[in-house]
């Protein structure tokens, strides 16, 4: 059996769930929870992993204030013509290469990062359920053990209004 | 059909709603695509003409090398600054009435930048050779001047048109999985290669809302910096009038001004074609309408700091300028400038009564005749009266520039009548998550509560 899982229309309801799972011996990362939206008022919205999203932008932006940096300096110095009278290496102007490429840099992270962390552009995603995006959450154990199932749907099914799905 | 208050629809009521126009095509969509599609195919064939035939059937010419078309990149990139910047604030500042309107926003954004970007291309009569201008070093052995504000521009521009695209990207991958998964064959592949594989995970709600959050800090910066950019590829240059350090300030503010005007145009047609009255509320005209009238204030006090100082520095030359627009050739313009940008807001969005759906529409219908008429005037008759007698000349835009002008509006609306008809443009999940408000996130505006503050 791929998952068990259950379909349920109130977040309350999915909670409950979740908290039975838990009960059941489920441990957190082994709960798969699918919501339409994001839900900041229940407890289960809460079980992810901490993020270094904010230094990997920052990361970023030093990678590509260091290219900028390497960019300006490089061809300017390289081919060395006087404008305007400015210095062949004009920091001054520079600051605006940096300042965008600086920019550039941790916005690029702060995507690939969601992608990688979030588990997007995957070729094997786990279970998934359309009717989620009809609104409904899912609550389910991917790959259970055989002796589990039995007591995992009846953690899912105590919640009334519940449909269980096995695949 | 509400369930909290009396004016959010539920959640099934907005997919619907807002999964409407994508999954029904009216003869409507196609007639407008027909008649916006004739008038870009018309500006693209008055360009080709162009090529063919010479720069010299336009009307730039020595002594005024930027006419209509470096006023329509100022313009656009000026329009350009109504997304991304104000949706980026409004979501740092948590404001509860953004939802419906951030999407809007960052489309014109987008779509603003790209049409913007063409300008420079355009102006330069032979476009095959754009490549020369892109920082690369080549065997040409001219290598990338990075003194130049046309560089700056182009590192600028490109920065803000990929943060903004992606910072309009991210949020709608949530929405392409619902498309996805109503959609059938060839739809279904597209929406779902868009989607990422997105399921909606708690991980996953996590990563994108700290993304948003971290694009939006990293986003503001970049637009302020993108139209103070724009403004040096004037301020640098000693031409009279134009080499003022105020002009940053005054182009930013500017181009937010404008920006604000044409987004709630947008909005108003969205919200009259698309049937979204129950999610583009008269509230949110009126909230955008204070906006417009703040800028409006504020594009006043730099009119008036730039021509005080101006007028007190009396430098000839200057003056020269000053009175061309002030008294002689070009005052009507100045004066219908000052008009549309600020009399007419002043007044329409000023007194309550007036600051309707109707009046927002066209108090900015105005702000943005005058901010064209601005960047027109900030060019041309400055160039047309420069220092000495021989360097004085007059301009006269030609058909093929008038055309191609009108030809980017109508681009405009096309890109965004079909984004409108493949994307919900208006952020589903954005909408629906408010029936399920956290601690820290706020319930949208209401009638009673304009700001959508929390109000127990």
């Amino acid at each position: 059996m791929k998952a068990i899982y259950g379909l349920y229309t109130e977040g309350t309801a999915a909670q409950r769930a979740v908290d039975h799972l838990r009960a059941a011996g489920v441990a957190d990362t082994d709960i798969t929870i699918l919501s339409p939206e994001p839900r900041e008022d229940l407890a289960f919205s809460h079980m992810h992993a901490p993020t270094y999203m904010w230094w990997f932008a920052c990361l970023g932006g030093l990678i590509g204030c260091a290219t900028a940096i390497a960019l300006v300096y490089i061809t300017e110095t390289s081919w060395p013509l006087v404008v305007g009278g400015l210095p062949i290496v004009a920091w001054w102007p520079n600051l605006i290469i940096m300042f965008e490429l600086t920019m550039l840099g941790a916005i690029a992270a702060t995507v690939i990062t969601l992608v990688v962390s979030g588990g997007l552009a995957r070729t094997r995603q786990g279970i998934y359920d359309p009717e989620v995006s009809s609104g409904s959450i899912l609550v389910g154990v991917e790959r259970p053990a055989l002796a589990a199932i039995a007591a995992y749907e009846q953690a899912l099914s105590t919640t009334p209004g519940a449909r269980i799905k096995k695949i | 059909m509400s369930s909290v208050g009396t004016m959010q629809p539920v959640p099934d009521q907005v997919r619907a709603d807002l999964l409407r126009p994508l999954l029904r095509t009216s003869w409507k969509f196609y007639s407008l695509v027909l008649i916006l599609g004739a008038i870009v195919v018309a500006a693209l064939a008055a360009w080709a003409t162009q090529m063919t035939l010479g720069f010299g059937i336009s009307g730039i010419r020595w002594p005024i090398y930027w006419g209509f078309y470096v006023t329509n990149f100022v313009f656009w990139i000026g329009i350009s600054h109504a997304g991304t910047l104000i949706s980026a604030i409004l979501r740092l500042v948590n404001a509860g009435w953004r939802r419906p309107v951030t999407r809007c926003a960052e489309v014109i954004t987008a779509f603003a930048l790209m049409i913007g970007a063409m300008f420079p291309i355009i102006h330069l009569g032979r476009p095959w050779l754009a490549f020369w201008l892109f920082p690369y070093p080549s065997e040409r052995m001219i290598w990338p001047n990075f003194r130049s504000p046309l560089v700056w521009d182009f590192f600028a521009i490109n920065t803000y048109l990929t943060g903004s695209v992606l910072f309009l990207f991210l949020p709608m991958i949530p929405d392409f999985a619902v498309v996805r998964d109503r959609a059938t064959g060839m739809r279904r592949r597209i929406y779902g290669a868009l989607a990422l594989g997105w399921r909606g995970t708690p991980t996953q709600w996590h990563r994108l809302e700290t993304a948003m959050q971290i694009m939006a800090v990293a986003i503001i910066p970049v637009a302020v910096s993108v139209h103070t950019i724009v403004s040096f590829d004037f301020s640098m240059a000693p031409v009279p009038l134009w080499q003022s350090t105020i002009f940053g300030p005054y182009f930013v503010a500017g181009a937010i001004f404008s920006g604000i005007a044409g987004l709630i145009i947008a909005m108003a047609l969205l919200r009259r074609f698309l049937h979204l009255e129950r999610y583009l509320h008269p509230v949110h005209f009126q909230n955008l309408g204070k906006l417009l009238l703040m800028m409006a204030l504020l594009w006043g006090y730099f009119v008036f700091n730039e021509r005080l100082v101006t007028y007190y520095g009396n430098r000839v030359s200057d003056m020269q300028v000053f009175w061309r627009t002030q008294r002689l050739t070009f005052a009507p313009l100045y004066w219908t400038m000052v008009g549309c940008n600020f009399v007419l807001p002043l007044v329409i969005m000023g007194i309550s009564r007036f600051r309707t759906i109707t009046g927002c529409v066209i108090a900015s219908i105005g702000v943005v005749i005058g901010m064209w008429l601005e960047r027109f005037l900030i060019i041309v008759p400055a160039l047309g009266h420069k220092y000495l007698p021989y360097s004085f000349g007059v301009y006269r835009p030609q058909p093929v520039e008038i055309v191609i002008t009108i030809g980017t509006f109508a681009a405009m609306a096309l890109l965004y009548v079909l984004f409108a008809k493949f994307v919900p443009i208006i952020s589903m999940w954005e909408l629906t998550a408010v029936q399920h408000p956290g601690p820290a996130l706020i319930p949208p505006a209401t009638a009673e509560h304009p700001l959508g503050e929390t109000h127990a």
